[in-house]
């Protein structure tokens, strides 16, 4: 792919509506259309995935009226990836009294994301954080209360309120549960259906409309294809890319991929996440990272040694020779940085030889005084389930020794396809939801605001905004027959013909783990311009060990995990391509993005608004080509762009 | 700690109408800092590499959340470790040379796929009927209108912690799923949101249980002692007295 020249296309419009924020949604809800009560009945939505952003679309698009059918890669929807969200879910509640509004959670989402989001998306988000909370409570989310009975909160890094609210460290779970259950009413009453283990492997667009799907069953390698008015791919984010991320194994980048070759235009593919608290790598073997939420933080401190190569155990080291690096460095925030800037400062200790355990690359999290404070019943209440997880990982007590070693981990990404503010991309009849869009975190996202996005989306936007699309295109008869089906079947009959019984020496596993490793290296915490040219150019061997010399078990009529994961691995390979070419266009650091070339003499992100204060939305113009650029202008009209400061 | 040698013996069947057997395998310089579900994958690259049929196993957030592992190790489902799930087994719980059997979640409401894979979709079939609290999205009041007590909010977490692995089930003598079943009725029992359609919601997710063919449940307690969670069997006589006060009242 040529990288140094990229082609500029037509600039985007979010069209985010007018007026003055606070009146933006209300007045863009007044003026969209609406389908009659009578008529919703004439319509279908195929909605791809069954997290919280298509558990939640599912399940109030079916009690509306409309027929939906969900499709999951998982044997239940229960099994998405968002029940394995620990920490919380952030509202503008104010139950605190602490000083909390719509305006700071707004703000703080902006500052976060470091002013890389579009403001309407954001202040809409805010605003709807807090009927999230209420309807959830009224699903039965059993919340944890404060003794009299009011529900409790916890701070998160990036936000000086506790606005964040909590189930153990089982957050995402019961949010999902909450969602599947009331999607589950909906299987009950029949206006939705389910149809588990279904891989979407390809998006079928018909007169300029998205009109359907094209999926594989996983346990008997069918192909089969489903019409729909509209089509809404909730699929979550593509860390996986990465090999090793704390993303599920099965959550992959596959539906998002392949609606952008079908001409959805990704938007920021480099700006992905790296989480501060997670296990540290142990050994070559190791098939994913696992991650502890970040409300440790809360509680926690995080040092390591001032000496390099200290070898001494942790509670060895006296006070004087530790260096608490967060709360030296960013006094006001401490531990409570945003987790870019958490992450960063460890990789940071660690290259300067100051990390810890075999690997040296580690940092300790060390609840010692907080053990000390306030004693061992409210860290096992806090933290009980962390606590046990490090131990079945590792083999070592927290409980007895409360240090913990901690690296960052690659986690979530921001980056995904384009939406306008109605969440529609730019494909007509194409919705995206959740972690699969780009809409609201800008270049970081904070704590517990996934599950609020994700919630946000599928609850109190989608049901909106897609009977604005369907009362204008109305509801005609729904066909598999049409060319555009056929064609894109056959082509993925192809695709796993041409895979199967391929009889090269490497397993896909092999060859994930090398890219993965390539984009940890290179396109990892730290990116710089000879870093990102390495990568761009070794992805295409990787690509050609692909095509020449992968090992694919099993036939296509089967359930076969092998080559499942072969079709999802091309998928990575190409959008690993666009990630780095990304990251190469944007020559500013910004939340997540840290380019080595752009950043302050104290070693913080620095961003570069005259040049770079847009979306980079890319068309695809196929296999090894270099994509067409769309930029976004962002304009911040109510939180002026500051240099983020955590100090 | 040393790496280690091990002796896997794993079930494998080819489809769901096909007879199956325990086939014999082997896997050499395992370190006991990997987890069982590592082991697998290495043992299944070997076999790939052979060119014959890896292993169909299922797995998906490996940190114990989701459900989707779930397999009968040395003769227990999820292995010989409390309150733990498959994915979170490490070797280090193995002696070097021991032979590991390996096989599925066996129940006849849980139709084998391939080799150690089960289709549980019985056990949505159950949610379907009652698992929610029957009232539209939008129009919640307030989220503090409603107080909870912490004791009844954290018992009702208790009960829905359940990660729908169906270990419960397949270590069922009779294969109940009365543990699944009365935890989600449970969850609900105890919290004020649940009562509107409290004698619905049991009536009708035990007819379920028994129409899918899961067995009655005996008081055995096998189901608790390897539930991942830890979710007690207070649950089932929770709801055997909702069920009577529904039927009868």
């Amino acid at each position: 792919m040529i990288y140094d020249t990229i082609p500029e296309g037509t600039p985007l419009n979010g069209k985010v509506p007018g007026g003055p924020i606070e009146k933006k949604w209300q007045n863009h809800k007044a003026s969209i259309k609406l389908v009659s009560p009578a008529n919703k009945k004439k319509y279908t939505v195929l909605v791809v995935g069954s997290g919280l952003a298509g558990a939640s679309a599912a399940a109030s698009l079916g009690e509306m009226g409309y027929n939906v059918k969900v499709f999951c890669i998982h044997d239940s929807p229960r099994r998405a990836h968002s029940i394995a969200a620990q920490g919380g879910i952030n509202a503008a509640k104010n139950y605190q009294n602490d000083n909390d509004s719509v305006w700071r959670l707004f703000s703080d989402t902006v500052k976060g994301g470091d002013f890389r989001a579009r403001e309407g998306n954001v202040y809409r988000l805010a605003e709807l954080s807090m009927a999230i909370i209420d309807q959830c409570v009224a699903q039965g989310v059993p919340f944890a209360r404060e003794y009299g009975g009011f529900l409790a909160n916890r701070s998160f890094g990036g936000a000086l309120v506790s606005r964040t609210f909590y189930a153990r460290g089982q957050t995402g779970q019961q949010l999902l549960l909450g969602a599947y259950g009331s999607m589950m009413r909906q299987v009950n009453t029949g206006k939705v259906q389910i149809l588990p283990k279904r891989e979407m492997l390809d998006l079928v667009v018909s007169e300029g409309k998205a009109k359907g799907i094209v999926v594989r069953n996983l346990e008997t390698g069918q192909i089969e294809s489903h019409s729909g008015h509209a089509v809404i791919v909730a699929t979550g984010g593509y860390s996986n890319l990465y090999f090793l991320s704390t993303n599920a194994k099965n959550s992959n980048a596959s539906a998002i991929w392949r609606c952008h070759r079908r001409g959805a235009y990704f938007a920021n593919p480099c700006f992905a996440q790296i989480h501060p608290t997670c296990i540290p790598v142990h050994g070559d073997y190791q098939s994913k990272l696992t991650l502890m939420s970040e409300s440790l933080r809360n509680d926690g401190r995080v040092w390591v040694p001032k000496a390099k190569d200290d070898k001494r155990a942790p509670n060895e080291i006296p006070e004087e020779e530790r260096d608490y690096f967060l709360e030296r460095r960013y006094p006001t925030y401490g531990n409570l940085v945003p987790r870019d800037v958490a992450s960063r400062n460890a990789k940071m200790v660690c290259d300067e030889g100051r990390g810890v355990g075999d690997t040296k690359r580690a940092v300790y999290l060390d609840l010692s005084d907080s053990m000390k404070k306030f004693g061992l019943k409210y860290i096992e209440e806090q933290y009980g389930n962390l606590f046990e997880m490090y131990q079945r990982i590792t083999g070592e007590d927290p409980y007895s020794v409360p240090v913990m070693k901690i690296y960052p981990a690659l986690h979530y990404t921001m980056g995904g396809l384009w939406v306008d503010y109605n969440l529609m991309s730019n494909i007509p009849g194409l919705f995206v939801l959740g972690e699969a869009n780009f809409s609201d975190h800008g270049a970081n996202r904070l704590g517990a605001s996934a599950l609020m996005q994700g919630l946000c989306d599928g609850y109190f936007v989608i049901p909106y905004t897609i009977g604005d699309y369907l009362a204008q295109t109305g509801a005609g008869k729904l066909s598999v027959e049409g060319t555009e089906f056929k064609q894109a079947e056959q082509e993925i009959q192809e695709s796993i013909q041409k895979l199967v019984g391929k009889k090269g020496k490497k397993t896909v596993l092999e060859l994930h783990r090398e890219l993965g490793l390539l984009m940890w290296n290179q396109v990892g915490m730290g990116r710089n311009q000879n870093s990102l040219r390495t990568a761009l150019d070794t992805i295409p061997q990787l690509q050609k060990e692909y095509q020449e010399n992968l090992i694919v078990s099993g036939d296509a009529n089967h359930w076969n995990k092998d080559l499942e994961c072969a079709l999802r691995l091309w998928d990575y390979m190409e959008l690993a391509e666009l990630l780095s070419l990304d990251a190469l266009h944007r020559a500013e650091s910004c939340g997540g993005h840290f380019r080595e070339e752009s950043q302050t003499e104290e070693g913080e992100a620095l961003r570069q608004d005259e040049k770079f204060q847009y979306v980079a939305a890319w068309e695809y113009q196929g296999q090894g080509k270099t994509p067409v650029l769309h930029k976004e202008p962002l304009e911040f009209e109510y939180i002026k762009p500051i240099k983020r400061s955590y100090k | 700690m040393k790496n280690c040698n091990f002796k896997i013996l794993v079930w494998r069947q080819k489809g769901p109408q096909e007879a199956g057997k325990m086939v014999p395998y082997t896997v050499h310089d395992i370190s006991p800092d990997m987890s069982f579900l590592e082991m697998m994958d290495i043992l299944n690259e070997d076999i790939i590499k052979k060119g014959e049929d890896p292993i169909a196993i299922d797995s998906d957030c490996r940190e114990g959340i989701c459900g989707t592992c779930g397999l009968i190790i040395q003769g227990i489902a999820h292995g010989t470790r409390q309150k733990t799930c498959t994915c979170q087994i490490y070797m280090r719980d193995f002696k070097d040379g021991e032979t590991i059997t390996v096989e599925p979640f066996r129940s006849s409401a849980f139709p084998i796929i391939k080799d150690l894979v089960v289709n549980r979709s019985s056990m949505d079939r159950i949610i379907a009927k009652g698992g929610y609290v029957s009232n539209n999205i939008g129009g919640a009041p307030d989220a503090n209108a409603m107080p909870v007590s912490k004791e009844i909010a954290e018992l009702s977490l208790d009960a829905s912690s359940c990660i729908g692995c169906g270990a419960c089930v397949a270590s069922c003598p009779n294969s109940s799923a009365a543990l699944f079943t009365g935890a989600k009725i449970s969850q609900y029992a105890y919290l004020p949101q649940g009562a509107p359609d409290r004698k619905k919601r049991v009536l009708e997710m035990v007819e379920q249980m028994d129409k899918e063919g899961f067995g009655n449940c005996s008081n055995h307690g096998e189901c608790e002692a390897v539930c991942p969670q830890g979710i007690k069997i207070l649950h089932i006589a929770k709801m055997r007295r909702e069920f009577v006060k529904a039927a009868l009242l």
